[in-house]
C-alpha cells in the first residue's frame, strides 16, 4: 500500500566517489503531492541524492524508486539487472529537474527550448505542444520571451524558463537542485513564486535549497543531511523549532544567526 | 620569349580551365562532406567507443594524419592494385583526400565536443533524452559553434590540397593549368591563371563561411544581449 501512494522510496541507498563516502545508507519516502526541503551544509551530499534519484549519478547499492519506475535497473527473476542507456532515458522522462545553473539549451530560442523534448523525443505533434509551451510560458510569467535566447534573459529568467522545460515532459515528480543558489538576491522570490504556485497544484518536489522561508511556507517536511546520513526529518515548525538533531540546531543558529 | 597579357586572358576563359575549376569544385566539396562524416564518425568512436572501436579510430586518425597526403593519393591509384583492389581515378581522389581530411576534422570535432558545457549532458539526460538525442539535438549543435572556424579553414586547405590529385591524372584546375602550358609553352601564364582561380575559389569561401559563422554564432550574439532584470 504504502509503494503505491510514495512517489520517490529510497532503500538503503549508498554512494561514494573513490574513498569519499556521499551516501550512506540512505532511506526516503516521498508521498504524492508531498513537498520536502533538503538542507546541509555543502559535501553532505544532498545534491547527490538527487542526481541518483534521477541517474545523472549510477548508485553503489540499494534501490530507488521513483515516479513508478525501479531507477536504472529492472528485475529478471529476483535479479536486478542494469538497464541500457536509452531504457533510463525513459524513465527520465517521468522525472524533471531544474538545477542551480539553468543548463539552458543556449543553441535555441525559449520556446524550442520548452518544446525540444516534447517534439524531438516523445514525437508529440508541434502544435499541441506550442499551445503547452505557451501555457507554461504564461504559468511562469514570461509569455513575452518566446522567442528570446537564454543568454539574453536574467539569471531569474533563465530559471524559470527551465522550471517550464522540465514541466513540459508532464513530470510525475520534480526534483530541484539549488534553484536559487546562482541567483542575486532580488530575483529569488520570482523563483521561489513560482515553485510555491507548483506545491500549491500538487506536485511532488524535492527540493535542494537553503532557502529556509521557502521551507517554512511551502514544505511538508524538511530534512537535514549531514555527512552522507540523513539526521533529520520533520514537518517544518518541529524542524525549526524543536529539532531533536544536535546538528540541525548546529545549522539553525549558524543560518539564522543574521 | 617573354610575359604575354593576351595568352594570360585566353588562358582565364579557357575550356580546359573552366572544367578544372568546376572539378576542383565538386572535389573539394565530395571530399569534404565524406570527410566530415568519417570525423564525426572517428570523434564519436574515440570519445565514447568501447575498447576495440576506440582503437580503430585511433588508429586511423594516427595513421592519415601521419603520412603524406600525396603519398596516401598514390598507394590508393598505384599501389592497391598491385593487391587486385582497384579504384578509378575519380573514386581514389575523393577516398583518399576524404580519408585525410577526416582523421583532421576527427580531432577538430573532438575538441568541439568537448568544448560544450558539461551542464548541458545533465540537462539532456534530465529531460530524457538518450545517447543518440543527446548528441544530434544538444551537444553536436553546439559544438558546431567551436568547429566552424577552424572546419572552415581546413576547406581552404581541401580546395588547395585538391591539385594534388593531379600527380594521379586528375584533370582538376592544376592538371588543366599543365596541359594548357605544355600547348604553347606558357607556362608562366597558366599557372599563374591557376593560382588566380584558387584564391578567387578561396575567397569565395572566405564570404560564405562568415555567413555560416554568423548564424551559429546569432544565439550567442553579443549585440542583442540585452539582459533585464526585471520580471
Amino acid at each position: 500500500m504504502s509503494d503505491i501512494e510514495n512517489v520517490v522510496s529510497l532503500k538503503n541507498v549508498k554512494k561514494a566517489f573513490g574513498k569519499n563516502v556521499v551516501l550512506d545508507g540512505i532511506d526516503l519516502n516521498v508521498r504524492k503531492g508531498e513537498v520536502v526541503v533538503i538542507c546541509g551544509r555543502s559535501g553532505s551530499g544532498k545534491s547527490t541524492l538527487l542526481r541518483c534519484i534521477d541517474q545523472l549519478e549510477k548508485i553503489d547499492s540499494g534501490e530507488i524508486r521513483a515516479a513508478g519506475h525501479l531507477m536504472g535497473f529492472r528485475e529478471v527473476r529476483g535479479k536486478l539487472v542494469s538497464l541500457s542507456d536509452a531504457a533510463v532515458a525513459r524513465q527520465q522522462r517521468d522525472i524533471g529537474m531544474v538545477f542551480q545553473n539553468f543548463n539552458l539549451f543556449p543553441h535555441v530560442s525559449v520556446l524550442e527550448n520548452i518544446m525540444l523534448a516534447p517534439t524531438k523525443i516523445l514525437k508529440r505533434s508541434r502544435s499541441e505542444v506550442e499551445q503547452e509551451a505557451l501555457a507554461l510560458l504564461e504559468k511562469v510569467g514570461l509569455p513575452d520571451k518566446r522567442n528570446a535566447y537564454p543568454r539574453q534573459l536574467s539569471g531569474g529568467q533563465q530559471q524559470r524558463i527551465a522550471i517550464a522545460r522540465a514541466l513540459a515532459m508532464k513530470p510525475k515528480l520534480m526534483l530541484f537542485d539549488e534553484p536559487t543558489s546562482a541567483l542575486d538576491p532580488e530575483m529569488i522570490s520570482e523563483v521561489l513564486d513560482v515553485m510555491v504556485d507548483l506545491s500549491k497544484a500538487g506536485m511532488t518536489m524535492i527540493v535542494v535549497t537553503h532557502e529556509m522561508g521557502f521551507a517554512r511556507a511551502a514544505a511538508d517536511r524538511v530534512i537535514l543531511m549531514h555527512n552522507a546520513s540523513i539526521v533529520e526529518d520533520a514537518v517544518p515548525q518541529e524542524f525549526f523549532e524543536n529539532p531533536k538533531s544536535e546538528h540541525t540546531k548546529l545549522f539553525l543558529s549558524k543560518i539564522l544567526q543574521h | 620569349m617573354s610575359w604575354s597579357w593576351p595568352y594570360f586572358f585566353d588562358y582565364m576563359t579557357n575550356g580546359l580551365m573552366l572544367k578544372g575549376v568546376w572539378v576542383t569544385i565538386w572535389l573539394s566539396i565530395i571530399s569534404m562532406v565524406i570527410g566530415l562524416a568519417l570525423g564525426i564518425l572517428a570523434a564519436l568512436m574515440k570519445m565514447y567507443g568501447n575498447g576495440l572501436l576506440r582503437y580503430i579510430a585511433e588508429f586511423y586518425i594516427w595513421l592519415f594524419r601521419g603520412t603524406p597526403i600525396l603519398i596516401q593519393l598514390v598507394i590508393i591509384y598505384t599501389g592497391l592494385p598491385q593487391l587486385g583492389i582497384r579504384f578509378t581515378v575519380i573514386e581514389s581522389c575523393i577516398l583518399g583526400l576524404a580519408l585525410n581530411e577526416g582523421a583532421y576534422l576527427a580531432e577538430i570535432i573532438r575538441a568541439g565536443i568537448m568544448s560544450v558545457d558539461k551542464g548541458q549532458e545533465d540537462a539532456s539526460r534530465a529531460v530524457g533524452m538518450n545517447w543518440r538525442e543527446r548528441m544530434w539535438l544538444v551537444i553536436l549543435p553546439q559544438a558546431t559553434r567551436t568547429i566552424i572556424p577552424p572546419l572552415g579553414n581546413q576547406f581552404n586547405g581541401m580546395l588547395k590540397t585538391t591539385s594534388l590529385c593531379s600527380v594521379i591524372s586528375m584533370q582538376e584546375l592544376m592538371r588543366s593549368a599543365q596541359m594548357i602550358a605544355q600547348i604553347q609553352f606558357r607556362v608562366l601564364e597558366a599557372y599563374c591563371i591557376a593560382a588566380l582561380w584558387y584564391l578567387l575559389l578561396v575567397s569565395i569561401w572566405g564570404l560564405i563561411q562568415a555567413r555560416i559563422e554568423a548564424y551559429y554564432e546569432k544565439p550567442f550574439g553579443s549585440e542583442e544581449a540585452t539582459v533585464s532584470d526585471k520580471p
